[in-house]
């Protein structure tokens, strides 16, 4: 073997000196596993988990916030792993759109987490809820925030794994049974997504995000690119549930512990989305024009489904994933559109349903422990009997219904603008259809739920939850309504994001920094 | 199992086996190998020693929940890319010391207890799979066995 010294590194490994900043890309995902690990390690010492973790996921947003700030000054930030050089090395890239979703994630996580201090008690501890809980985070931040397209088949494989084992926390038949449904269709969705990520490799020859996107133009008029979008989008449609691919969400999110749903309903679908979005507006864009009808209709047929699947529903859970579907259909038809005012609506779209669809799980969950009951025929009484508490779930509520002054409103208006721009007026007459229905199916929740009087007698009192539940229904109005008032600084943020992703030179710049060698693959 | 043939033989195979896998992931490095295989051989030979002794005395053997194995695994291997934090280099970049160990000079490697870190993510979590399934089923199982 040849000593380095006569050997010409450079073109093979970066030989540049990394600067300590840039570790701000892997650390989130690094965090998750090392404090994963640490909680298996520690399994029987239950009453530490909880601290563990939330120290953890702490750290975790102020990691994905110091990371955004660096993205919004500096541009995208790329690293390699083991120093190899692109695309051959792994790259970790965060641009603004990944480093705002990974964000967005860590604060539900967090809110999410500081609720299962209460919500998941001595079994749900022993069967590994935190563990698991950061091993999803792990998942999940490694898809927003990786630049290499099978790294994220990768990172989809351990969130998903991950959700299995919180789907079935605490083993009862109903949950199992939901699970199995889950389990099945995502892993077909998974499978799917791994296909279509071997059909890609054998067309680009590379795997690489921004060496994808480069490639792309070249390769338009002799490859199969229309192809391999859809199968993409199927896959991802998969993932996000949207129509006609969507009956595994329904028939599981209301199953596992409320947390759980919370989580689930807050952050999966989104990465699905979130990939949708990378693939088809960052890497195929002309193929996304060519399928926008496709994605156009199944985004309506999505939000109608979610919103009337609501107005049917009697258990509070039920429903919420209903809206769940709704949102994923309001994200969809802003990918259909395609322009950069569209897609920024549907990165709002999403940011605002990630925080609003988690609340409103926890929300549920509050509400149940009050009252004793899922359903809305023996719900009641909630008003007189929490009136604090009532007024945060009318504020999301509103939000989820898109009504002003709160977070729902601006990506809707974003979103009908765009339709409206390119007259796409039934996609338009769409959302505001499922919007008009969605307030009724909340306003009927909140009807019977908190305005009604208690039919029967009140159950007996529950031991007060305190902080642990008040912080997190808490924070996450706030956050709910700061951008349904100030929404600003946020809309901006999202035209910045979409713009990079209609225009990624800076993104492909970020990976290959070196023109000369980025011309020559 | 009640078999005089197996119980004589399992703990001779037991050792070998676990000899065996670990001079499967230290060869691993350059030759096939390393410690995802080195860890399968490891977790079957905890399988072959359940099936004859019982599930009981595989786990007062190992000493510590198969998960919790796993767990330092994942922990070593992720300290192992971290450690390159402090180099000016890349997550994961395989760093290299040469110390004196007895007048030869032993190389050690990131790289090398990045695969230990998987060899033992592999042992606990197969070893935690295999023991769950030789478990005989009872009212004993509750969910820190099944776990």
């Amino acid at each position: 073997m040849a000593s380095p010294a006569t050997i010409d590194l450079s073109s093979a490994l970066v030989l540049t000196p990394t600067p300590t900043a840039d570790w701000l890309v892997v650390l989130p995902v690094v965090l998750m596993i090392t404090v994963g690990a640490a909680l298996m390690m520690i399994r029987k010492s239950v009453r530490l988990h909880g601290f563990v973790a939330i120290g953890g996921l702490t750290l975790l947003v102020v990691l994905d916030a110091a990371l955004l700030w660096k993205v919004s000054t500096e541009g995208p930030v790329t690293m390699v792993m083991g120093r190899w050089l692109p695309p051959f090395g792994i790259a970790f890239t965060a641009d603004l759109f990944g480093a705002a979703m990974a964000l967005a994630a860590a604060v539900v996580a967090l809110a999410v987490g500081i609720y299962a201090l209460v919500d998941i008690e001595g079994s749900g501890r022993r069967y590994g809820f935190f563990p698991f809980l950061m091993l999803l985070m792990a998942g999940v931040s490694g898809a927003f925030l990786t630049g290499d397209i099978f790294n994220l088949y990768v990172w989809f494989e351990v969130l998903l794994i991950s959700s299995f084992g919180l789907l079935i926390l605490g083993s009862e038949p109903e949950q199992i049974d939901g699970a199995l449904k889950y389990a099945i269709l995502n892993l077909v969705a998974t499978t799917l997504f791994l296909i279509s990520v071997g059909y890609l490799y054998a067309i680009f020859g590379t795997l690489n995000m921004a060496d994808i996107a480069r490639k792309a133009g070249e390769l338009r008029d002799t490859a199969p690119l229309v192809t391999l979008t859809t199968l993409f989008i199927l896959a991802f449609g998969m993932k996000a549930a949207a129509f006609p691919v969507n009956f595994w969400l329904p028939a599981s999110y209301h199953t596992p512990r409320i947390v759980v749903s919370a989580l689930f309903g807050g952050l999966l679908t989104k990465v699905g989305i979130y990939a949708l979005i990378r693939v088809t507006v960052m890497l195929f864009p002309v193929e996304r024009e060519t399928l926008s009808l496709i994605l156009a209709v199944s985004a309506v047929l999505t939000m109608m489904l979610g919103a009337i699947g609501a107005l049917a529903q009697t258990d509070i859970r039920r429903l919420i994933g209903y809206l769940v579907i709704a949102g994923i259909g309001n994200i969809l038809a802003g990918v259909s559109i395609g322009t950069p005012a569209a897609i920024s609506g549907a990165m709002l779209y999403a940011l605002h349903s990630m925080v609003t669809m988690t609340a409103l799980y926890v929300v549920a969950g509050r509400a149940a422990h009050l009252a004793g009951s899922w359903s809305l025929a023996s719900l009641g009484g909630l008003y007189r009997q929490a009136p604090w508490f009532s007024a945060a779930s009318l504020l999301l509520f509103l939000a989820a219904a898109g009504l002003p002054p709160l977070s729902g409103l601006w990506p809707k208006v974003a979103l009908l603008k765009a339709s409206l721009d390119i007259g796409a007026w039934w996609l338009a007459a769409g959302i505001l259809l499922s919007a008009f229905l969605i307030t009724l199916s909340l306003a009927r929740v909140f009807l019977l739920a908190y305005w009604r009087p208690q039919a029967e007698t009140p159950p007996a009192p529950k031991a007060a939850h305190g902080w642990r539940s008040v912080l997190p229904i808490g924070a996450l109005t706030a956050l709910v309504l700061w951008f349904g008032l100030l929404p600003e600084p946020l809309l901006a943020l999202s035209q910045a994001a979409a713009d990079g992703l209609a225009d990624p030179s800076a993104y492909i710049l970020s990976v290959f920094p070196d023109a000369v060698r980025g011309a020559t693959p | 199992m009640n078999s005089l043939i197996l119980r004589t033989v399992a703990p001779v195979l037991t050792a070998l086996m676990l000899l065996f896998s670990i001079f499967v992931l230290l060869r691993g490095h350059n030759e096939p190998g390393g410690g995802f295989i080195g860890g399968l051989i490891a977790a079957s030979a905890l399988g072959v020693y359940g099936i004859a002794f019982g599930v009981t005395a595989v786990r007062r053997a190992i000493r510590f929940h198969p998960m919790a194995i796993a767990g330092a695994g994942l922990m070593l291997a992720a300290l192992s890319g971290l450690i390159s934090i402090f180099f000016r280099v890349p997550f994961m970049t395989g760093l290299w010391v040469y110390p004196q160990i007895l007048g030869v000079e032993v190389p050690l490697a990131t790289v090398m207890s990045f695969d230990i870190g998987v060899y033992l993510v592999v042992v606990g979590a197969i070893a935690s799979i295999a023991l769950a399934l030789e478990q005989e089923p009872g009212p004993t199982i509750g969910p820190e066995e099944k776990h």
